[in-house]
């Protein structure tokens, strides 16, 4: 259960074509995450899975039966929502017990399934309360549980954690991935977060403009990106993308480099260049460098490092870390 | 951080909030004082305020004159009926607009406004032949009828803006949740917008209530409200002032009472959507 195919879709609003046309595969229990920048049609590729827009053209299938016209309900999806769209005037035992009362389940078995869920997901206290009660990351579970309840084929979450402050969302990132290695359902899970996606996703789908950048595992991207934007994308702090007579001398149009690809060494080096702005995090430094003739380069160094505005020094790129990409702007 | 307001200034404004609430409320406690006079004491120069013999005179001749609780339940009909008329046809149209806009929304609630800026008088002549000739005059329910479609564009415009607070991933939710339209509608909608349907119900109730124009051009005896009760103690042979007084205090009453329990609601009704 939990597998969903993607055949020719396309979405167009007006004149617009959010989703030019587009396949995709995700196979049951994979923890995919569409992942890209605002506006890329990410949002609106789960909401065509859910079944909340109507496909311009296209398949979607579902296990293997066309969903294209089926409504929401009918396609075992439960969905997470950035809002976390719980209902106010519910409280959370009823708001987790929804979905069960709309598939007519009698209230014995409700109860039951409600406790359990309730349970898994420490709600146990504020099953009483209404939701205007609870903080973010409550609410957030709160919503979590109203979609793990149905027992559905696939769950989709719709940049569920962009609410949160960023310590609850690491812990929230957490806990859906320790969620997805007990249920093993399959979930799908948006994001423009690429750390996020790095993190959670078994798959990643980049995405830009309505388009697949390119599918793969975390990893995949990291090593071999297919093209300049999953270059871009893909990393903190950003690929250090060079042009002009530094690509030419290795046979490219631009070549890629990752700060954490670049020794450092203050006493020789192949660039040398003056730090404009260093980042101390203790675990790591990033420095900006003006690089004469190269331009603008950061570089990530691991540890502590006494270096900063001003200061000179010499930049040395991994050659067997380089990525070449040709004018097209594909990997090469 | 709050202002810090000293009390002397806490005090001039309180004060000064006073006096203003006062002198809007002056004529209503003038009128209902004077109802308790009799006609003579009325018009009594200098007016004494609660220094008077106080009857119930007044009251007694205007229910002998003219039967009050007639008019009070037209208007009752009147106002009841019109409202809940109107909220059937605006619950779905401030639906479809507030959940599904177009690119026309917008245009169609300014038209539905703008009708509100024409002057009645200007419909009355082919309002009152058409009621003329299809025998509606003088009918509670041609009453219904026209005080429903003067109000209706408030109650869609009140209700849109109430509708538009919902957030439409909730409605999702319940979507994904397996809930039929119907159901998503009676579980997750209707509650969540009980308290704007409520404060639009009673500000209706409250403006076909004290709508005059038509009521007063419509009507002659048999469906006639409270509205016509009172102008009918206006009349050009002379002013009876305690009489009227009297017939005011008892029309106004319902709606003030129903006004004072329900002031939250009205509040929140008037200035829901302002603030987020």
């Amino acid at each position: 259960m939990g597998s969903i195919s993607l055949k020719n879709v396309s979405k167009v609003f007006g004149e617009a074509a959010v989703i030019p046309s587009l396949d995709l595969e995700i196979n049951k229990g994979e923890f995919v995450v569409f992942v890209g920048p605002s506006g890329c049609g990410k949002s609106t590729l789960l909401r065509l899975i859910a079944g909340l827009e109507d496909v311009s053209g296209g398949q979607i299938a579902i296990d293997g039966v066309d969903a294209t016209s089926l409504p929401p309900a009918k396609r075992g999806l439960a969905m997470v929502f950035q809002s976390y769209a719980l209902y106010p005037h519910m409280s959370v035992r009823s708001n987790i017990a929804f979905p069960l009362k709309m598939a007519g389940l009698d209230k014995a078995e409700i109860d039951r399934k409600v406790t359990e869920a309730a349970k898994v997901l420490n709600l146990t206290d504020y099953l009483d309360r209404k939701p205007r009660q609870l903080s973010g990351g409550q609410r957030q579970r709160v919503a979590i549980g109203r979609a793990i309840v149905r027992q559905p084929s696939a769950f989709l979450f719709d940049e569920p954690l962009s609410n949160l402050d960023a310590a609850l969302r690491v812990n929230m990132r957490l806990e859906i991935s320790e969620l997805h290695q007990q249920l093993k359902t399959t979930m799908i899970y948006v994001t423009h977060d690429q750390v996020e996606a790095m993190t959670m996703a078994d798959k990643i789908v980049v995405l830009n403009k309505g388009r697949v950048e390119q599918v793969g595992s975390p990893l995949e991207l990291y090593r071999s990106p297919a093209n300049l934007f999953v270059a871009g994308f893909i990393g903190s702090p950003k690929m250090n993308l060079l042009t002009g007579e530094y690509a030419r001398a290795h046979g490219a149009t631009t070549v890629g480099i990752r700060p954490e690809h670049i020794t450092l060494s203050t006493t020789e080096g192949e660039w040398k260049g003056v730090v404009t702005v260093a980042e101390h995090l203790g675990s790591d430094t990033f420095l900006h460098v003006d690089v004469p003739g190269i331009g603008h380069v950061n570089a990530r160094v691991s540890g502590e490092l006494p270096v900063g505005h001003g200061d000179t020094v010499y930049l040395s790129p991994q050659r067997e870390r380089l990525h070449r990409f040709n004018d097209q702007g594909l990997a090469q | 951080m709050a202002r810090k307001v000293s009390t002397a200034r806490k005090l001039t404004f309180t004060a000064i909030a006073w006096v203003i609430a006062l002198l809007i409320f002056f004529p209503i406690l003038w009128t209902i004082l004077t109802s308790f006079k009799t006609e003579a004491e009325a018009v009594a120069s200098p007016p004494s305020f609660v220094f008077f013999d106080w009857t119930l005179e007044n009251y007694a001749e205007v229910q002998a004159r003219s039967d009050y609780f007639k008019h009070f339940s037209n208007s009752v009909v009147i106002s009841l009926g019109s409202t809940l008329f109107g909220l059937l046809i605006a619950i779905p149209a401030a639906w479809a607009m507030a959940f599904s806009p177009t690119k026309k929304t917008k245009d169609v609630l300014m038209w539905m406004l703008s009708t509100k800026m024409m002057p009645p008088v200007g419909a009355l002549i082919p309002v009152y032949l058409i009621f003329r000739d299809t025998g509606f005059l003088d009918s509670r329910s041609g009453l219904v009828f026209v005080l429903m479609l003067i109000n209706l564009p408030i109650i869609v415009w009140m209700l849109y803006t109430y509708f538009r607070e919902i957030p439409g991933e909730i409605l999702e939710a319940a979507r994904m949740d397996g809930a039929s339209l119907a159901k998503e509608i009676t579980h997750i909608l209707a509650p969540m917008a009980v308290p704007g349907i409520a404060s639009t119900v009673l500000l209706n109730i409250i403006l076909a209530w004290n709508e005059a124009f038509w009521t007063l051009n419509l009507t002659a005896s048999k469906a006639a409200p409270l509205t016509t009760f009172i102008a009918s103690y206006s009349s050009p042979e002379g002013l009876f002032y305690a009489k009227l007084s009297a017939a005011s205090t008892m029309a106004i009453a319902p709606v003030l009472i129903l006004g004072w329990f329900s002031q939250k609601q009205l509040v929140r009704g008037l200035t829901f959507g302002a603030v987020k």
